[in-house]
């Protein structure tokens, strides 16, 4: 009935060889990407998944802030006009705007002809004799002072001053600097230019072109060397972030793949040992990838580059196998350890996938997919594989040597909990910088290109988006009604001072029944001339001086309403895009607020929620922005520390279950908690602040460290004492494995990838130590009958 | 103030009779002897010149009056003015309302109330030169002067008259001419034509 022998011994390594097909074909067709979006985190409520997405594609993200350092303010102003003129030539961007006269003429233009749209004072008490009147004295007094001439020039078309009006409405945010005719840093010492593309910022390719054209254009038109570029915006980093990514990812996989081959050539001095070796590891890569690309549609540069080395342990399972196995052995005695080693790895690693960071849910599922088929491979077809007989170079000698140390030395179980006691203590007293509470920490964009853009922005006098009254609507027009209606709310605390003011789209762009409204209020050409009459009596104005106002307000009546195309053009049009937007169905507004002046940038939220609680909340929200990160990362360490000990303990029950006595499950756990207190403590002594990834790292050097304690307990438990020095060359080169491996990782400028790399390296390094350390010294004794030896040594 | 009125006055005569003496002395030199009468207006523009840019700080009343088509009386206002060298000029008006322009390297801000506009001069070119023309006056800044006027100079240092005619063709759509009066370092009136025909004269003396 049974299949014959020869079937029976080819099935698995046809089972993997179709497999491998398979598996190939899926990493074939599989997408890849490198983008930084990876990196961000999924966020899990709608509110803060719109903070995160305003920054992925937001019209926002379209923008890209250009610097010009160098030389005196003259050669940059030079510099800013030409490479302004030049980039608008160029498709890519909807918008180059850098201050120059000509653009603020374009917008003083659109407020003047669109004036009776757009002007908050257009009410039709406005145009009554008495508001007439009032409108018209007020605007002579402007004409008297010294600046008067614009009020003067318009003086005629528009005596009730709506283009001031409109112009004052339009200018409420921070101003940037001129000099030269240009914007400029606050200090004076940068040319500064805005300019937004055509692409969305999600598209990284076209981001890319796009920050190219600007470096190239600046190049060509500035003589070499004598000026700077500077570059920043979302579009910016994430271009940046992306090639660190390609860069990190093809040098540390390069770096940390050599790196083991090298070491594994020293070990097994074979070529042939060295490929059977690599075969587990290659099919749980090749594994790894397809899983990924199942799983996630798409695979990101990271898993490719970092996956081998999170799988670098199962480039033990044959190590332990070649070094260690004598024949039938191996099936009895050393696969029960392996596949124990390798479960509790697999909880570790499973721990990532439920993680809010796409990257890492793809790590851990590659890992544990790559670290289940290695096993499986080693396990059942590479044993079938081998020749009869391999030469394998002995490793017992290095083992004996190893044994010969470890002889001497002693970790006494007092000394062992007296440091974990000191180490306990050293956490407790950094307890409270002991885990950094700024989600930027998380961010791949270095903090220094941070910096830069904080001053960019600031010297542009971008809104500080720091709080924010957010309105979401189903239609644009619904968002703009929302956001004057705000808006009604928020001037009541403008004029109490609770704060300063606040930015609103509903300014350059008007809802349609608000300006239906506004042109409705204009009076009819015989009432208006009539009422005119009423109001200038006593004003010296000259007869027929109003007659343009009179034909310019008839011909308003007849206008439309301006939409968002009418903008096209000004630079108007850049603040609507950064206020107003339109994403997965849903129109969003957002009404950046001002701190009163005086009150060192604070705001008072409660009176801000205060004053919008008669509006609904599924369309007006009040947001501190810092608060809702600050939520947001508070929120990803509970997950991130509930899964750790979720993993922690899936790791001991597993033990539990196999070993059976508590005290053996205690000998394998010890060193390894040990080896994460020692690290945890040494970095809080050197002053990082720990991260989830550090927690990640955590549960990895647990779960890889298990396998060291697991194989001394087996020694122990069979009190092979021959075998041992065996146990120990496989175990220690194994180690250097998976410590070169993650040092790889430890100097990544990838912050998520280093901070895994820091823990895990002297982690695992350290869990062997202490599993040695902590193991029964009899283990160690040299095998009878020389025991004179151990004494002498 | 008082202290410091007297010894800036004190710190002008001496610059003055310097620079009277240096141009004594290129006048009786032979070669500018022979270009004496087209030179000597330059020499006493640049006398003035010299005189005004000595001044640190000085403040003064102000009365002015616009004559435009649209009013059928001119448009009075007064004030004081306050000017700090060489980049900040402030007209405070005091009369018919409160209002303060401040001009102050190269922001132009105008308080009404509680109302505050704040604009950079650069973003209006057409106006800039004009807002701008008496503070470079007040700062002896020829060459900014120059940058944007032709310069008539008439009179002598202790009385003398300086008519500005815009050199670009948008301010001179605008603008015919503008006419500062001066006695040594004071200027005393600036009278400002446009071409459509309003015109506007600001007479300034001394505060007491």
């Amino acid at each position: 009935m049974s299949p014959p022998p020869a079937l029976r011994h080819a099935l698995p390594v046809a089972i993997w060889l179709l497999g491998l097909v398979l598996a190939g074909v899926v990493v074939a067709r599989a997408r890849y990407s490198a983008d930084l979006s990876a990196f961000l985190p999924r966020a899990p409520s709608p509110m803060q998944q719109l903070l995160v997405q305003q920054l992925r594609d937001g019209p926002a993200s379209r923008l890209i802030l250009i610097g010009i350092d160098g030389q005196d303010a003259a050669v940059r102003a030079r510099a800013s006009h030409a490479l302004a003129r030049a980039l608008r030539q160029r498709g890519a961007f909807s918008v180059v705007a850098n201050g120059e006269a000509d653009a603020s003429e374009r917008d003083r233009r659109f407020a003047f002809v669109h004036r009776y749209q757009l002007s908050a004072a257009v009410t039709p008490a406005r145009f009554s004799v008495e508001g007439l009147r009032a409108a018209i004295t007020a605007t002579m007094d402007l004409m008297a002072s010294p600046a008067g001439l614009l009020a003067q020039s318009l003086f005629r078309t528009d005596p009730t001053g709506e283009t001031l009006q409109v112009i004052d409405q339009l200018g409420s945010g921070a101003r940037p600097r001129m000099l030269g005719g240009v914007w400029s840093s606050r200090d004076g010492q940068r040319a500064l230019l805005l300019a937004q593309t055509r692409a969305s910022g999600a598209d990284t390719d076209a981001q890319q072109r796009a920050v190219q054209l600007v470096r190239s254009t600046f190049d060509r038109i500035c003589a070499p060397g004598a000026l700077t570029l500077r570059l920043s915006g979302p579009g910016v980093f994430a271009v940046q972030a992306r090639s660190s990514i390609e860069r990190a990812a093809l040098r540390l996989s390069v770096l940390s793949t050599a790196l083991i081959v090298t070491l594994l050539l020293i070990v097994y001095r074979s070529v042939p040992v060295l490929l059977f070796g690599l075969l587990p590891v290659a099919s749980g890569a090749l594994a790894g990838v397809a899983a990924v690309a199942l799983g996630f549609g798409v695979v990101h540069g990271i898993t490719l580059g970092f996956g081998i080395t999170l799988i670098g342990e199962s480039v033990d399972y044959p190590i332990y196998l070649f070094v260690q196995s004598r024949g039938r052995e191996y099936h009895d005695v050393l696969w029960p350890t392996i596949g124990l080693g390798a479960l509790t790895s697999i909880c570790g690693f499973a721990s990532l996938l439920p993680s809010a960071f796409p990257g890492l849910a793809q790590l851990g599922l590659y890992s544990v997919t790559g670290l289940v088929i290695a096993a499986a491979v080693t396990r059942w077809v590479l044993p079938r594989l081998l020749p009869a007989r391999l030469a394998v170079i002995d490793l017992a000698s290095l083992g004996s040597a190893a044994r010969r140390a470890l002889s001497h030395l002693h970790l006494p179980v007092a000394l062992a909990c007296a440091l974990a006691l000191v180490c306990a203590l050293v956490l407790y007293q950094h307890r409270h910088r002991l885990w950094t509470h700024d989600l930027a920490a998380l961010s791949p964009v270095p903090a220094s290109s941070l910096r830069l853009d904080a001053q960019m922005r600031a010297g542009l006098g971008a809104p500080d988006v720091s709080n924010l009254v957010m309105v979401s609507a189903g239609s644009e027009q619904a968002a703009l009604r929302w956001a004057e209606a705000a808006g009604r709310a928020l001037d009541t605390l403008v004029d109490s001072h609770v704060i300063g003011g606040y930015d609103s789209p509903a300014r350059y762009l008007p809802s349609q029944a608000t300006q239906a409204a506004r042109l409705g209020s204009l009076p009819d050409e015989a009432s208006l001339r009539a009422r005119l009459a009423a109001a200038t009596s006593g004003l010296n104005i000259a007869p027929g001086a109003f007659e343009p106002f009179l034909s310019q307000v008839s011909a308003a009546r007849q206008d439309g309403p301006i939409t968002r195309a009418s903008l096209r053009g000004t630079s108007l049009a850049l603040a609507l895009d950064a206020l107003l937007w339109h994403q997965n169905g849903q129109w969003r507004a957002l009404l950046p607020l001002h701190a009163a002046s005086g009150a060192a940038g604070n705001i008072d939220a409660a009176s801000v929620r205060a004053a919008l609680a008669s509006l609904p909340s599924a369309h007006v929200v009040m947001l501190n922005v810092k608060q809702q990160s600050d939520a947001l990362y508070a929120g990803y360490l509970a997950a991130a520390l509930r899964l750790s000990l979720l993993g922690l303990a899936a790791i001991v029950l597993l033990l539990a279950i196999a070993l059976r006595r508590s005290l053996r499950v205690l000998r394998v756990i010890a060193p390894l908690l040990l080896a994460v207190l020692v690290v945890t403590a040494v970095l809080a002594l050197v002053g990082v602040e720990l991260t989830i990834l550090h927690l990640i790292g955590m549960l990895l050097t647990v779960a890889v460290g298990s396998n060291y304690a697991l194989f001394f307990d087996r020694s122990a438990a069979q009190g092979d004492l021959a075998g041992l020095p065996r146990t120990l060359a496989s175990l220690m080169v194994a180690n250097a494995s998976t410590v070169l491996g993650f040092t790889v990782l430890a100097f990544s400028s990838v912050p998520v990838l280093s901070a895994l790399g820091m823990m895990v390296a002297p982690g695992t390094l350290l869990a062997l130590l202490f599993a040695a350390l902590l193991a029964p010294r009899s283990l160690f004794a040299a095998p009878a009958p020389a025991p004179a030896t151990a004494g002498a040594a | 103030m008082r202290r410091s009125r007297n010894a800036m006055t004190c710190l002008r005569k001496r610059t003055g009779a310097w620079v009277t003496a240096a141009c004594l002395v290129l006048s009786l030199s032979p070669a500018f002897a022979a270009a004496a009468p087209g030179a000597s207006a330059p020499c006493g523009l640049d006398q003035v010149m010299a005189l005004l840019s000595q001044q640190r700080h000085a403040e003064a009343a102000f009365d002015e009056r616009q004559y435009l088509a649209v009013l059928t009386r001119p448009l009075v206002s007064s004030g004081i003015l306050i000017y700090d060298a060489p980049a900040y000029l402030e007209q405070r008006t005091l009369h018919p309302r409160r209002q303060t322009m401040v001009l102050d390297h190269g922001t132009l801000t105008l308080q009404v109330g509680r109302h505050r506009r704040s604009v950079s001069l650069a973003q209006y070119p057409q106006l800039a030169p004009l807002i701008d023309s008496m503070r470079a006056t007040l700062a002896g800044d020829r060459a900014a002067l120059e940058r944007h006027f032709t310069l008539q100079f008439h009179g002598d240092p202790g009385h003398w008259q300086l008519r500005l005619k815009p050199r670009a063709p948008q301010l001179a759509a605008r603008i015919r001419d503008i006419q500062i009066d001066g006695a040594r370092a004071q200027i005393t009136a600036v009278r400002v034509r446009q071409r459509d025909g309003d015109h506007s004269v600001l007479l300034i003396r001394p505060r007491r």
